[in-house]
């Protein structure tokens, strides 16, 4: 499954990889059932120049994707169910940042 | 038979941007000036813990001008301010100046000490919370500082990274200098004083 974000102009969030212990990561996370998650794959992040950096900073601007391998548990039960996910970010500007937050992902499936 | 996703590539959009909706509001300046004396108002009491777990109250420092410092660990433009910080505790502590950081991190002195023990900080700092923080209208972006003047009250308040000489000035206003027409070097973002 691909999942699309998108982060307005002037905005950039941290990668997955940041290029500081302090600085904290964009993570995807899923609910254990009904899927298993095989894995997450993050793009690469970018590095780029800011003005409160000396060293450039592994982020992400604009529109990524972030995608993940899921596997049906053998005993999972057959019908339309939702896999719920939280992706964890923490966003700045070139001037000011704000504290950590989750969105939460609903996405509708079908086990057949 | 194995079951199997229906599908095997499904795209969920979701925006980021919708998150960060709060900013919106937000209006950019190139400097914040000081309040005039008559406009300003009490800077709201607190009681908080400092690194050496000391509790201390805003309302200790009457007297003084306090520069209250709001940021965290995360934050990269909160860091480019606290070696500035650092120099004015230095440089006016004797005139009757203080700074107060209060780190927002959510994992507290786990890694705020070692933090500021790595930044050699000289000024007092606490960890915050979000009643403390709603005190000073939410507290929703970093770095966010008060300039406190000597009988308690708000005389300014900077949103965003501003520049060394904005603050400087500011404080030697505070004390009475006259105000200093100096180069504003970084464009702040202001939200308006309380």
């Amino acid at each position: 499954m691909r999942l699309h974000l998108r982060l307005g102009p002037g905005y950039h969030v941290n990668s997955n990889t940041p290029s500081d212990e302090y600085l904290i990561p964009l993570r995807l996370t899923w609910e254990a059932a009904p899927l298993e998650v095989v894995s997450v794959e993050y793009p690469k992040g970018h590095l780029e120049r800011y003005a409160f950096s000396e060293k450039p900073l592994s982020v992400y601007t604009g529109d990524f994707d972030v995608q993940t391998q899921f596997k049906a548990p053998e005993k999972a039960a057959k019908g339309t169910r939702r896999i719920v996910g939280k992706v964890r970010y923490q966003a700045c500007t070139e001037t000011m940042c704000f504290p950590p937050r989750s969105l939460s992902v609903e996405v509708p499936i079908e086990i057949r | 038979m194995k079951n199997r996703l229906a599908g095997a590539v499904l795209v969920a959009g979701i925006s980021l941007a919708a998150g960060l909706g709060s900013c919106a509001n937000m209006r950019s300046v190139s400097a914040a000036a000081l309040k005039p004396a008559k406009d300003r108002k009490a800077a709201p009491d607190f009681t908080l813990k400092d690194a050496l777990g000391r509790t201390f109250k805003l309302s200790e420092y009457k007297g003084k001008v306090v520069l209250l410092n709001f940021w965290a660990t995360w934050c990269g433009p909160c860091k480019i301010e606290i070696p500035w910080f650092i120099e004015f505790e230095q440089k006016y502590k004797d005139k009757g100046f203080a700074v107060l950081g209060v780190s927002m991190d959510e994992e507290g002195w786990e890694v705020v000490r070692p933090y500021i023990e790595k930044s050699k900080v000289n000024y007092r700092i606490a960890i915050g919370n979000d009643e403390m923080a709603q005190l000073y209208g939410g507290v929703d972006s970093l770095p966010t500082s008060f300039l406190v003047d000597k009988e308690g009250r708000v005389a300014s308040v900077h949103v965003g990274l501003v520049s060394k000489s904005d603050y400087e000035n500011e404080i030697n206003e505070l004390f009475g200098a006259k105000k200093s027409h100096a180069g504003t070097v970084i464009p702040a973002v202001v939200l308006g004083a309380n």
